[in-house]
Formats: C-alpha cells, sequence, structure tokens
C-alpha cells in the first residue's frame, strides 16, 4: 500500500510538472514532448489503478500516433523555435494574463470544492450493471461489454474515425500545377479513333508528325 | 501516509483540467499549443472516468474513456490539418496575428 501511494505520488507529480510545461515552454516542439511524457504517467497510472487495457491503448494511440502527428506538423511548419516568447511578444497592457489566471484559479477552486463535497447517491450502487469481475483480465471484460452491448456506438465512433480521415485528406489535399497525375478515366475512357491516327506515307519520305 | 482513494485522482484530474483551461486562456504563441492543451482536458476528463469506473467497479466508464479517445485523436486530426491549410493560406499560426475570424 506505501509502494502505491509513493509510486502515485510520483507519477502524479511527473504528469503535473510535465502539463506546466507544455504550457510555458517556449519551444513547440519542447512542448511536444512533455505532452508525450504527461501521456506515459497518466497511462503509468491507469494501470497502476487496475485499467491495464485503457493504459497500453493511452500508450499506443496518443504516444505512438497524436503525439508524433503533433511532431510532424510543429516540424513541416516551422514555427518550433519562436525566441523569446512566453506567453506574449509584446506586452501591450493587454490583461488577458491575470483575468485569465484569475479565471482559471476559480475553476480550480470549485472543481475542488465540488470534488470535497460530494457524496455518492444512495442507491447509485445498486442501479449498477457492469460490475467489474475479477476473474476475467480487464482486456477481456472490455471486449466483452465492447462488441456486443456497445457495438452501435463501437461502429459508430469507428464512421467518426472515417469522416475524420476524409476531412483531413480533403482538407490537406491541393492540386499542383505542372504535376504530371494519372487520371483513370481519360485512361479507360479513351476509344480507338482519337489514340490511333492512320497515314498515308509516301516512297523514300519520312511521315512527319507535329500535333 | 494516507491511502490513495478516489479524491486523490479526482484532484489530480482537477489540475491537469485546470492546467489545460490555462494554456488556452493564456497562449498567444501558435495554436498548436491551444490543440495540445485541449488534449490535456481531454486526458483530465479520462482520469475521471477511469477512476469513477474502478472505485465504483463499474465498466462502463472505461468504455467511455475509449469512446473518447477516439474523437480526441480525430479531433487532433482535423485540427491539424485545418492549421495547415491556415499555415499555407496566410503563412503564420501565431495566435495574435489571426485576426480572419474577428467579426
Amino acid at each position: 500500500m506505501i509502494a502505491h501511494s509513493v509510486f502515485f505520488y510520483i507519477f502524479s507529480l511527473i504528469a503535473i510538472v510535465s502539463a506546466v510545461m507544455v504550457t510555458v515552454s517556449k519551444n513547440t516542439v519542447h512542448s511536444v514532448f512533455f505532452l508525450i511524457l504527461d501521456f506515459i504517467s497518466i497511462s503509468c497510472l491507469f494501470i497502476m489503478i487496475g485499467a491495464e487495457f485503457l493504459g497500453m491503448i493511452m500508450l499506443i494511440v496518443y504516444v505512438g500516433a497524436v503525439a508524433v502527428l503533433f511532431l510532424f506538423v510543429v516540424m513541416m511548419l516551422n514555427v518550433a523555435e519562436q525566441k523569446g516568447q512566453w506567453f506574449s511578444s509584446r506586452w501591450d497592457g493587454g490583461t488577458h494574463i491575470p483575468v485569465g489566471l484569475l479565471v482559471s484559479l476559480i475553476i480550480f477552486f470549485e472543481l475542488i470544492i465540488v470534488i470535497g463535497g460530494w457524496k455518492y447517491k444512495p442507491d447509485l450502487l445498486n442501479s449498477l450493471s457492469l460490475n467489474i469481475s475479477t476473474e476475467v483480465t480487464n482486456t477481456k471484460s472490455i471486449g466483452n461489454v465492447l462488441y456486443t452491448d456497445y457495438i452501435l456506438l463501437f461502429q459508430i465512433s469507428g464512421m467518426i474515425l472515417l469522416v475524420a480521415m476524409i476531412g483531413a485528406i480533403v482538407l490537406t489535399f491541393r492540386e499542383r500545377a505542372g504535376v504530371k497525375r494519372q487520371s483513370y478515366v481519360k485512361q479507360i475512357s479513351r476509344e480507338r479513333d482519337e489514340g490511333v491516327d492512320l497515314v498515308e506515307a509516301e516512297r523514300n519520305k519520312g511521315v512527319k508528325i507535329d500535333g | 501516509m494516507v491511502s490513495i482513494g478516489l479524491g486523490h485522482y479526482l484532484t489530480l484530474a482537477a489540475i491537469i483540467f485546470t492546467i489545460g483551461v490555462v494554456g488556452i486562456f493564456l497562449n498567444r504563441k501558435n495554436v498548436i499549443v491551444i490543440l495540445m492543451s485541449i488534449e490535456l482536458i481531454l486526458l483530465a476528463v479520462n482520469i475521471n472516468l477511469v477512476s469513477f469506473s474502478i472505485f465504483i467497479n463499474d465498466l462502463s466508464g472505461q468504455i467511455f474513456t475509449l469512446f473518447i479517445l477516439t474523437v480526441a485523436a480525430a479531433e487532433a486530426a482535423i485540427g491539424l490539418a485545418i492549421i495547415v491549410v491556415y499555415f499555407r493560406n496566410s503563412n503564420t499560426i501565431r495566435v495574435e496575428e489571426i485576426k480572419n475570424l474577428k467579426g
């Protein structure tokens, strides 16, 4: 139990510090690295608390895909290094920093108050249906539920991913002038008449072709 | 040392959520950091769902976390695509200089 507490505090400290570093670091590439560190420590917490499958999925999806996507975009846009800027390049007397900090502090204290004064609804524990059984593994119990009770949501989330993929492709696609591309429609709908030209060739003279 | 309960996890999620909100409020640097802050907020929500799911012994929280993960990945892809297109058109993604959407 002591080890559990110690590891919880270590991982959550790393998570909080790296979350702060995501927002304040000057270099955007460093921000992405701290985001990766944050996701890794939170997935360690998930594995500790007993949700192994989600911890591993967090590692694969976030660290393996999303963070690498961020890194790609940061490097492609060449915006990584912006010197001498913390939040703003020039302090123009704007009030967004104190007001933003004030609002965030209020949000934080509201959350803490909610957590502190919160109790279970008395009949909550009776109304639960999906109890976590201790006999099968976490992955297996999630699979048992996900492909039966939640199959519709599962398919819809697949559709969301498909739409996101098509949307990203359509958004970033551009036709460049001067780049030759293959057109299947033109290829297939080509007739013999436009492709073949029969020329009467005179003797001892070549055939002159110029368009 | 106090044993770790639900409150600890919820407090951690609240702290990370607040840091994400601060990142959105105070950022004047570039839009990518704002997208990362949104990822932090979604992460805080995921922590809440998973810890509730474990502590009240109900699996549906973890299922919902899976769906939130899916939607977050889709949202990151679309957001980054929009940023790439914006950078191609106006050659900057600094928040201070994005004024096209001003009414």
